[in-house]
C-alpha cells in the first residue's frame, strides 16, 4: 500500500487515472475541472504516461472523440464540469447507448445564468438519465479509489456502460488532503487489462450506430435499462473486492449514526462530512438524529435505499439544485418515488440549498432538522423550498 | 501491390474488385452520393475505418438490422463525425504503440458527412480536427442542401437554389446567400492536402482518395453530388449534371497543397453557359437571364482565379501530368 500523502484531490484524480494507464484522454478546460486535464497532459508530456492526449476544441467533440476512441478498443478518460457537460449532453446518451466504458470525472458545478463557477449539483442532475453509472465521491481519498472503481466497473464484460463519478467543484477538487495513492502493482491486481469483444476493428468489420426503427427502438431502450440494473451487483462486487485489496468499503448507500433515529438527512457528495459533524453534535445534544449519503446515484439502489429509511419518521432530502417550476428537487423526487408504494414511508422536508457555491454550515443542517422534527410532530408540511434566501 | 496501386486508375477494368459499400441500401434512385462513397471505399479498401455523421448516406445504408457497410463503421450524431473520427485515429496510434494492435498495419481513418454537417452543424468539430493534424481523411457528399430532413437549405446552397426553407417566391429567388466555399476554409487549416471530386469523374474521384490515404495528416474531400430528389431533376442526370457542372464553373475540379499550391483537375476545353446546367433542375426555374448572368460571372470569376493561383504555384509543366 502506498504513503499517505498529502495531495490536492484534482492531482490525484490525475494520477490515479495514469496508473490506471489510460490509452486515450480527450478533455477541453472548464473550470474547476481544469487541474485534472492539465496535471493529466504534463504526466503525458513528461512520458510517464504512453497516452494520446486530444486538445479538443469543445466538450462536444471531447465526448466525441471519447466515444471513438472506446468504439475502436482503447481505454478511455475525460473530466468535465459545468457547460461542458451540458455540452456534452447530447453524446453521453450516444455513449451509454453504445455501450462503451469511457470514465468521465465530473467536477461539479451550477449551472449558468447567471454564470457561477462555483459548487452545486445542476451539471450532473441534468444528466441522471443519460444511462451512465453515476457515483459520488465526498473527499479526495474517495476520489482515487473511485478512480478505480469506475475503470473496474465499466470496462466488467457483464456492464460494459460509461461511468462518471463525480466531486464538488472547488470545495473538494481544489482541497489538498491526505490520500494514499494505490501502487502499480494493486492497481494491475485490481483493474485487468481492457480487452473489448468488440470494437472497430477491420479484420472484423461491424455497424455500430445504425439507425433504430420502431420495431426496435423500445427494445433498444429496454436492453440499457437491464444493463443498468445487471450492473448493481458487479457495482458492490468491485467494492468488495476493492476493501479486500485496499482496507476501504465502499457501499450504494451509506449510513452515519443511524440507529434509533427519527429523523435522517440525506446528501450526496462532499457535503456529506459537514453532515456528519452536525450529526455528531446533535446526537450530543440529545437529537435523534442520523444521515443517509447516496454514493450510487445510478443504477438508484432502491432496495438499499427502502432499508435505510426503516423506522425513520422524517426525511430531510438536501438537493443541491434548482429544478424549476416542479414539485421539488431531483434527488428528493427520486427518493419519494422509491419510497411511494411502500407501506411505510417517513414524511419527506425537501432543501434546496448549497446552490451556485453557497456554504452549507453545521447551522443549516439544524434548521433542517428541527423543520422536519416539527413536521413528524404533526406540524404542516413545508412547500420545497430554497432555505437560503437572503430576505 | 499491383499496378493500379503504383499508377492509380485509368480505366475500368484496373478498379478492384472488391466493395465496401454494398448493394441494396436505401438511396434514391439516380443518388450520386452513394456512387461517389461507392467509389471512394473501393479505392480506399479493406484497411478503413468510417466515422459517420447523420444524413443521407447514414440513414440509406445503417437501418437495423441491415448494413451496406463491409468495413468498421461507426455513426454517433451529426455534427461530431471529424471528432468521432479523431478519437478512432488516437486511438489506433496509442494502441499501437502499447503493441495491442500491429504497428506495421496500415488503418484508414474517414470522417464523413453530408454538406449540413459539414459546412454547418459540423464545421466546428471538423476544424478542431484538422488543426489538430489527425492521420485521417474527411468527405464531404456535398448535395447542397439538408436532403435528409426534406430539402432545406445549408450553407452550402448554391445562389438562387429553392429549397422548403428558401423557397422561391414574389419577394425571392432562392436562397439569398453564395455557396460557402468549405475546400478554402479547410486547405487555410494549412493540411496537407483537399480537393474538390465529383463521381461524374470517377478516376479523378478515386485518385484523390488514394492520394489521401497515402498522405499523412489531414486530407479533405469535397465530393459534388447530385440530388434528383432535392434538385428537382431527373434521375438519370447525376453523371451528366457533375460535367455540366464543372464545364459550366459551378463546380470546379480542382486540389490544393499544404493550402496553398492549387491544381486545377479538369479544365474545358470550352466553358458551356451556365443555363446548360441550371435549366434540367427544378430548384433554379425560376430564375430570370438577369440573375443567371450575375451568377454565371462570378463563378467565372472564382475559377480564373483558381487558374491564376495554380499558374502562380510553380507547377513545371513535367509533373502538371494526370488532366483530364
Amino acid at each position: 500500500m502506498g504513503k499517505r500523502i498529502g495531495m490536492e484531490a484534482s492531482i490525484a484524480v490525475a494520477e490515479t487515472v495514469a496508473l490506471c494507464d489510460v490509452d486515450v484522454i480527450a478533455a477541453y478546460p472548464i473550470t474547476p475541472q481544469t487541474h485534472i486535464v492539465e496535471h493529466l497532459s504534463e504526466i503525458v508530456a513528461d512520458g510517464e504516461l504512453d497516452a494520446e492526449f486530444i486538445p479538443v476544441e469543445s466538450e462536444h467533440s471531447a465526448m466525441s472523440s471519447c466515444v471513438g476512441s472506446s468504439a475502436a478498443g482503447a481505454r478511455t478518460f475525460t473530466a468535465t464540469a459545468s457547460q461542458g457537460l451540458v455540452l456534452m449532453h447530447e453524446i453521453n446518451y450516444i455513449a451509454s447507448a453504445l455501450r462503451l466504458p469511457i470514465v468521465m470525472c465530473v467536477v461539479d458545478r451550477s449551472l449558468s445564468g447567471p454564470i457561477s463557477i462555483w459548487n452545486d449539483h445542476s451539471d450532473i442532475m441534468s444528466e441522471r438519465d443519460t444511462g451512465w453509472i453515476q457515483t459520488f465521491a465526498e473527499n479526495a481519498q474517495e476520489a482515487v479509489d473511485l478512480t478505480l472503481h469506475s475503470f473496474r466497473v465499466a470496462e466488467d464484460l457483464g456492464v460494459l456502460l460509461p461511468v462518471t463519478f463525480n466531486l464538488d467543484g472547488f470545495i473538494l477538487s481544489h482541497m489538498i488532503e491526505p490520500v494514499i495513492l494505490p501502487e502499480r502493482e494493486e492497481v494491475e491486481r485490481y483493474l485487468p487489462n481492457y480487452e473489448p469483444k468488440i470494437r472497430l476493428d477491420v479484420d472484423q468489420p461491424l455497424t455500430m450506430g445504425p439507425v433504430g426503427v420502431p420495431a426496435i427502438y423500445t427494445e433498444a431502450k429496454f436492453a440499457q435499462e437491464m444493463a443498468l440494473r445487471d450492473a448493481l451487483p458487479v457495482i458492490e462486487k468491485a467494492w468488495d473486492e476493492f476493501e479486500e485489496l485496499f482496507g476501504r468499503r465502499y457501499h450504494p448507500i451509506e449510513t452515519y449514526r443511524l440507529e434509533g433515529a427519527d429523523v435522517a438527512l440525506v446528501t450526496m457528495g462532499s457535503i456529506g462530512e459537514t453532515a456528519m459533524t452536525y450529526v455528531d453534535q446533535a446526537r450530543d445534544a440529545g437529537i435523534k438524529v442520523g444521515l443517509i449519503r447516496i454514493r450510487l446515484w445510478r443504477p438508484f439502489p432502491k432496495k438499499a435505499f427502502l432499508e435505510a429509511t426503516k423506522g425513520i419518521k422524517g426525511l430531510a432530502i438536501v438537493d443541491r439544485c434548482a429544478s424549476l417550476g416542479g414539485v421539488g428537487g431531483p434527488v428528493a423526487l427520486e427518493l419519494k418515488g422509491a419510497l411511494y408504494n411502500q407501506d411505510h414511508r417517513p414524511r419527506v422536508v425537501e432543501f434546496q440549498v448549497g446552490l451556485g457555491g453557497r456554504d452549507v454550515p453545521v447551522q443549516d443542517f439544524d434548521r433542517m432538522v428541527q423543520s422536519t422534527l416539527a413536521v413528524i410532530a404533526g406540524g404542516p408540511l413545508p412547500e420545497p423550498r430554497f432555505l437560503q434566501v437572503r430576505e | 501491390m499491383g499496378a493500379e496501386d503504383l499508377l492509380g486508375v485509368f480505366s475500368a477494368r484496373l478498379m478492384k474488385p472488391s466493395e465496401s459499400v454494398v448493394s441494396g441500401h436505401r438511396a434514391c434512385q439516380g443518388c450520386g452520393e452513394v456512387l461517389a462513397m461507392r467509389l471512394i471505399h473501393k479505392e480506399l479498401g479493406r484497411n478503413t475505418i468510417v466515422c459517420s455523421a447523420t444524413g443521407c448516406m447514414e440513414i440509406i445504408s445503417s437501418s437495423y438490422p441491415d448494413t451496406a457497410w463491409d468495413v468498421p463503421w461507426l455513426h454517433v450524431a451529426f455534427e461530431n463525425a471529424a471528432a468521432v473520427a479523431s478519437g478512432a485515429e488516437a486511438a489506433y496510434k496509442a494502441m499501437k504503440r502499447k503493441k495491442r494492435f500491429d504497428p506495421g498495419k496500415k488503418v484508414t481513418f474517414v470522417g464523413m458527412g453530408g454538406d449540413g454537417g459539414t459546412a454547418d452543424i459540423g464545421l466546428q468539430a471538423l476544424s478542431g480536427a484538422l488543426e489538430r493534424g489527425h492521420d485521417m481523411i474527411y468527405v464531404c457528399y456535398d448535395n447542397e442542401a439538408y436532403m435528409n430532413t426534406g430539402i432545406q437549405r445549408s450553407s452550402s446552397t448554391p445562389l438562387g437554389a429553392a429549397t422548403t426553407t428558401s423557397p422561391a417566391g414574389k419577394k425571392s429567388i432562392g436562397q439569398k446567400t453564395w455557396k460557402k466555399n468549405i475546400t478554402e476554409i479547410a486547405a487555410a487549416h494549412g493540411i496537407p492536402y483537399a480537393a474538390t471530386a465529383s463521381p461524374s469523374y470517377p478516376f479523378d474521384l478515386m485518385e484523390k482518395a488514394r492520394r489521401a490515404a497515402s498522405t499523412p495528416g489531414p486530407c479533405y474531400l469535397h465530393v459534388y453530388a447530385c440530388c434528383p430528389t432535392g434538385w428537382r431533376c431527373a434521375s438519370d442526370l447525376a453523371i451528366e449534371l457533375g460535367r455540366l457542372a464543372t464545364q459550366t464553373c459551378a463546380f470546379p475540379i480542382y486540389e490544393i497543397f499544404d493550402g496553398h499550391k492549387v491544381r486545377v483537375n479538369v479544365k474545358p476545353e470550352r466553358l458551356r453557359p451556365l443555363k446548360d446546367y441550371l435549366s434540367s433542375q427544378g430548384r433554379f426555374r425560376h430564375l430570370d437571364d438577369e440573375t443567371i448572368g450575375e451568377v454565371e460571372a462570378r463563378l467565372r470569376q472564382w475559377y480564373e482565379r483558381l487558374l491564376t493561383r495554380e499558374a502562380q504555384s510553380g507547377w513545371d509543366d513535367e509533373s502538371d501530368g494526370g488532366q483530364h
